[in-house]
Formats: structure tokens, sequence, C-alpha cells
């Protein structure tokens, strides 16, 4: 049994690289929550908002507003645009507050030109981990911020390796080859005409959680479990496109292959296609972000969000995987024997609670509703369980519907806070029977790494958070 | 033409461990109402112009070659300012250490290179023709890449630095690390209910 705080890390127990990273992680989300704090205190408010950390620096909320009000007769048209957007949060237009919205006619229908954005009210944003280039980077999506299921389009975590290519649909193409009876190439227009299918699936990285191995590390569940999202993807069947090229015996892996300046490339097992792979073009409804890989990404259900191979410009079937970088060098699981497990696709079974948790303060005792995430690579959640005494005794909480397979999974657990001290959990089972382990079981069947430090990827192990007397939610370990 | 799974199946549990298989089927289960024959045939020239893959056995290996000697002019014009001097990396650029580390991978401070980490050649010069230099990725001439590779192998001490480096002698360099990875054991923590 372990319980404790956050601390700075000491030099011995990590490698160089991996504290570089965990130590520039911890920067990042330190500047994040500076910045929200000031539109927190700006605020003034006990409210449910007010124990939220979220949104980045609105110092200058009060004072901005106030002007607004007063300019707010007849200046609406002339605040759309750029000038409008400059002030405003990413996402949204700064537009004037009206002192009594029920005196004055509110802005014109459609002056947005025809694309909506979010109320200049509403701050969260990702935050992104500072690598030494913006190009090979990665960015977390605010959970914490989060309601129900599905990630806004704008909040979906990334991962670049090099950088966000911006490509012209119409003159993108995909080839696939190898051991096919006829290689063909397909334009956009060509993959639309196919029968499509759309499904809600989460994509996490297998690095979500890297710092949290030994030690509770970030303090925000934007930092602890941030890059994992839900989206509803569009696209065809990977296997209608198996089917159309015609697979030949003795085929068992196919390489994806990225049209960015990484030219990123993954292999994945046949079996894979034939059975969930998608060829997505389209995320909640519209077209993919240029971030989730506009024109078309390869959507494989389950497996760790690097082999989701965005901007996708060719696959190639093949009898043996192709031992690219990232599945070598990057995403393999060193274990303290040495050995690294290699092709470690699915994301086990994993859940998380996203209110309360790290950095939100409780203003007084009473009730509260726990809501957080479950989620799993293997299928559907079955249910999930909650502690609100460090894992002592366990009660089922409410999933809510829909339920669907590989998916964020909502969960809610009413808890009427005494003010006393409480550690809070949850733990989830999948439909394969498999229940979300500890970070020590994890530990404990893995090593760390060789000795000291995790093996990175995969760390699903049931995350904890410490309410203090005052109400001060952090991130400890308590198994 | 291949629809059946099964044969593959077997090949994916012997490769990626008995994970696999209690893969649920979330299924492409609806019907296959095709031939649809969208899209056009991909012409040699098609494939040609993006097959630039390589394979651990040397399958997509191109035409040149390159040495120890030429490789180290390419590295110090195009990858030194990122990789350095020593090819130990320089942190400030996101360039990492490309050498060292051999035997450190049970020492509790694992540093992962492509001396101690990688398995095998073959990735060196398919990562660096489509990724390297970082800031003018696919640049570098089939030589450039076989010379730069043939550098750093010398430098680790891996690949003879008098030898020539091509599509030949690259698949039959064997990697210190090469019998270094294993099948995901997962699930490895039995909580089942
Ligand atoms: C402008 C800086 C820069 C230059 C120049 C550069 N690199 Fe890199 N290199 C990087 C970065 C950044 C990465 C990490 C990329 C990522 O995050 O995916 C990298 C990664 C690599 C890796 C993979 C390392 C690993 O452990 O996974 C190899 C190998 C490599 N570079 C070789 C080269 C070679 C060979 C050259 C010269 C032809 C070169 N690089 C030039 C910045 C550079």
């Amino acid at each position: 049994m372990s319980s404790k705080k956050a601390k700075k890390l000491s030099n011995q127990d990590y490698d160089e690289a991996t504290r570089n990273q965990i130590e520039g992680m911890i920067k990042a989300e330190a500047k994040a929550i500076a910045s929200r704090k000031g539109a927190v205190e700006a605020e003034e408010c006990e409210c449910k908002d007010g124990m939220f950390p979220s949104g980045p620096v609105r110092s200058d909320v009060t004072s901005r507003r106030q002007f607004l009000a007063a300019t707010a007769t007849g200046a609406t048209a002339l605040m759309v645009g750029s000038a409008a957007q400059a002030a405003a949060p990413p996402g949204a237009m700064d537009y004037p507050v009206q002192e009594d919205p029920t005196k004055v006619q509110g802005r014109l229908t459609n002056d947005d030109g025809g694309y909506g954005s979010r109320s200049q009210f509403e701050t969260e944003v990702r935050w992104r981990f500072p690598t030494a280039t913006k190009e090979s980077s990665w960015t977390m999506t605010p959970l914490d911020a989060g309601e129900g299921i599905v990630t806004p389009s704008g909040l979906h975590f990334e991962r670049h390796h090099g950088g966000i290519p911006n490509i012209n649909p119409a003159t993108h193409s995909l080839t696939v080859h190898g051991m096919v009876d006829g290689a063909r190439k397909y334009s956009m227009e060509d993959l639309k005409r196919f029968p499509s299918v759309s499904r809600f699936h989460f994509i996490e990285c297998s690095g979500n959680g890297l710092t949290e191995w030994r030690e509770p590390t970030l303090k925000t569940v934007q930092g602890t479990h941030g890059l994992t999202s839900t989206t509803e993807w569009t696209g065809v069947p990977l296997s209608t496109i198996l089917r159309e090229v015609g697979v030949q015996d003795g085929a068992a892996w196919i390489l994806a292959e990225g049209s960015d300046a990484a030219v990123m490339t993954r292999s994945v097992p046949i079996d894979k296609a034939w059975d969930d792979a998608m060829l997505v073009y389209a995320q909640n409804g519209e077209a993919l972000r240029p971030e989730q890989g506009y024109p078309l990404r390869l959507l494989l259900p389950g497996f760790e969000g690097n082999t989701h191979i965005k901007w996708l410009r060719r696959l190639e079937i093949s009898d043996k995987p192709f031992m690219t970088r990232e599945e070598t060098s990057k995403y393999t699981d060193l274990l303290s024997s040495g050995k690294a497990r290699q092709f470690s696709f699915t994301m086990e079974a994993k859940s998380v609670i996203t209110f309360p948790s790290g950095e939100m303060k409780l203003p007084r005792a009473g009730f509260y509703e726990i809501s957080g995430l479950a989620w799993s690579g293997r299928g559907v959640i079955k249910r999930v369980e909650v502690s609100v005494d460090g894992g002592n005794s366990w009660q089922l909480a409410e999933l809510q519907s829909p339920v669907m397979p590989v998916c964020h999974t909502r969960f809610r657990f009413p808890w009427h806070w005494d003010g006393k001290p409480a550690i809070l959990q949850s733990r989830c089972q999948d439909e394969t029977g498999y229940v979300q382990p500890t970070i020590k079981q994890l530990v404990d069947a893995r090593g760390l790494g060789g000795g000291k430090y995790g093996s990175i990827y995969h760390l699903n192990g049931i995350q904890s958070w410490a309410v203090a007397a005052d109400g001060g939610v952090s991130n400890v370990h308590k198994y | 033409m291949y629809t059946n799974t099964k044969s593959c199946k077997a090949l994916i549990a012997l490769l990626a461990g008995i994970a696999m298989s209690i893969l649920p089927a979330l299924g492409n289960a609806q019907g296959y109402s095709g031939p649809y024959k969208f899209g056009v045939p991909a012409t040699s020239a098609d494939i040609a112009a993006l097959n630039i893959d390589v394979m651990p056995d040397g399958r997509g290996l191109p035409k040149g070659s390159g040495n120890y000697e030429t490789g180290k002019t390419v590295y110090t014009a195009k990858c030194l300012a990122c990789h350095g001097p020593d090819l130990g990396g320089i942190g400030a650029t996101g360039g990492a250490a490309l050498i060292g580390g051999r035997g450190s991978l049970t020492s509790g401070k694992p540093k992962k290179t492509v001396e101690s980490y990688w398995p095998y050649a073959s990735t060196v010069f398919d990562f660096v023709k489509r990724a390297m230099p970082f800031n003018a990725p696919g640049s570098l001439s089939d030589d450039e890449v076989y010379a730069v590779t043939a550098y750093i192998l010398g430098e680790a001490n891996i690949f003879d630095r008098k030898a020539t480096l091509d599509a030949t002698s690259l698949p039959k360099i064997k990697m210190p690390n090469a019998d270094g990875f294993i099948a995901d054991a997962r699930p490895d923590v039995f909580n089942y209910e």
C-alpha cells in the first residue's frame, strides 16, 4: 500500500530521455493551470463552473466584458471578422454582451458566415507537450471540461511526427498494392462511392499516462489521461477494399502509410483489416479535421493511436510485418528482463473520474455527482465501480447510454461528501471479463522497464484522486 | 482470392500472442455486394512513386551503395546539426542519440538507440529515407541513404567501416538487439470475474 503526493523527479529514477519528457509535461501543465487560475479568480464563482480550472488566460475578461456591454449598441456586425476573433478564445468570436438580452436585438442570423463558433465564455483548450520541435509533438484533450462521450473535433488530442500537412482532397489518392490480384488507386471521390458506415470509437495513444507509472506526476486529468478522445467516424470498411483488390493467399500484414513529412508507417495484422478496420473521411458529421488526417485516415478500433495512420496514401499487403521505426524504436514495451513486447496493439480496459479531478476544488461538504469515462479496446464496458475510500469498498456506478463497443462510456455516481479527506477511484470491467488493474499490478507484471522506470506505454491502472478537507482535489497513488 | 481469415489468424496468434484471439468481432459483418470496381488500376509507375519501404529481408532496397567514409560526409553536412558530432543527440533539436547504450536495457537506466535497441538495419535505411533530415525529409539520394546508414552502423561498431553497404550486404547485418523483442503477452493481469 502506498499513498504519496506528487513530488519532484529524482535523477536516478529515470533515463534522461524519459525524464526530459516528463519534466516537460510537468512544465506545460503548470503553465496551463496558472492561466486557468487567472480565469477562475476573475470569475469569483463558487458554482460548478468555478470548480473547473478550465481555459487559457483571460485576465482581460472582466474589463472587456464591461467594455463590451458599454459598446453593445448596434455594433454587432462590425465585430465580426478578424478583430473580433483576435480577442476571443480559440474557436470563439468575441461578440458584444448585452446588459439585458431581452431589451435589445441579438446578433444577426448567419452573420458568422454560415459556420458557428463556441461561446466566447468557453475557454477549454488542448495544451501541447513542449517537445523540442512543434512538428513532432502532442496535445491533450481537456477531459475535465468534457461532457457526455463525444470529444469536440477541435479538442481531439493530437500526435504528429512531421507537422500537420495541408492536403487538397482533389489531388489526394489511396494506392492499394502488394499481394493482391489487382493493385488499385482510389481518389477521394472513388472512396466515398463505396457503401459507408458510421461508428463511435475512442482513439487512445498508448503513451497516455506515461508520466504516472512511478508516482503521481501531473496534476490534472487532462495531463494524466488526455490522450484519449471519442468521435463518430464515417468511412468505408477496409474489408470492402480488400475484396475489391483480391487479397492473395499468404497475406498476413498491411503497411499503412501517411502523406505527411514523417511519411508515417505502421504494419497492421490483416485480420484486423478484415474485422473492423475502416478508411474514414468524416468526423462528427463533417470532414475529418486536418489534425486528424484530412482527407483520409485508417481507423483500427481498439488499437493504439499511432496505428490509426492519418493522411493515408498507401496500403501495401504483405506476408510479413515491415518493422518500421514506429513499431521497433517506439511503441514497444521494454520489460525488466530487457526484452520488449512488440505489436502490443490493444488498448486494455481503463476508466477515470473526470469530476471531481485534479486541481478542482469542492466549495463545501454536500452532494456531488461523481462522473467519468470508461473504455476498452476489447469491446463493451460492462460495469464501472466507484470507491470513495481509496479502494476499501466499491459500489456500482450508473452507465449512461448509449454504451457502445470500443467507445468512451460515461458513468455517474451520486456522492454525499461529509467534508472529510477522501480518495476517489473508479475501475471498470469489459465484456471479456477483464477488470481494470491497479498500477501496482501492472508494475508487478511488467517491471518498471528495466528496474526503475515504467515501460512508458499501455498504463491502464486505476487512477486515484484525493479530496482534502478543504475540498482541494489532487493526484495520488493509492493501492 | 483470399477471403477466409482462419490461416491468417493462426499466423497472427503466433506473431502477436494470444491477446489477439480474444478480440471481439465488432465486425464489418454487413454484406459485401461488390465488386464495385471504383478507382483505377494502379500502374507500376504509380506504385514505384510511393513504394519506398524496406523490409528486414531486404525487399524494397533500391539500387545504389555507400560506405562509412562517404557517409561521414553526408552525416556532417546533413545530420550533425541535430544528432551531434558524436551521434549522441542534441536535446534542443529533438535529434535523438543514434549510438551507445549497448547492454543498458536491463540496467535500470536503459538507453535506447539504433545501436542498443533497433532489431533491424533495414529500419535505419527505411526511416532515414522517408523522414530524415527532419528539416528536408525525402531529400537524400539512395546512395546518400546507404552511405549515412553505413556511417551510423560503423560508428556503432555493427558494420565494417571498410565495407560497402548495398542491397546485398544490408539484409545480412545482425543487429545487437535482434533477439530483443517478444510477442505481446497481454492480458498480463488477471482480475477476471
Ligand atoms: C533539423 C534537425 C534534424 C536533422 C538535420 C536530422 N534529424 Fe534525425 N531526427 C530529428 C528529430 C526531431 C527526430 C525525432 C522525430 C520524431 O519525433 O518522430 C529524429 C529522429 C531520427 C532517427 C530515429 C531515432 C530513434 O531512436 O527513433 C534517426 C535514425 C535519425 N533521426 C537519423 C538522421 C539522419 C541520418 C540524418 C541526416 C541525414 C538526420 N537524422 C538529420 C532531427 C533531425
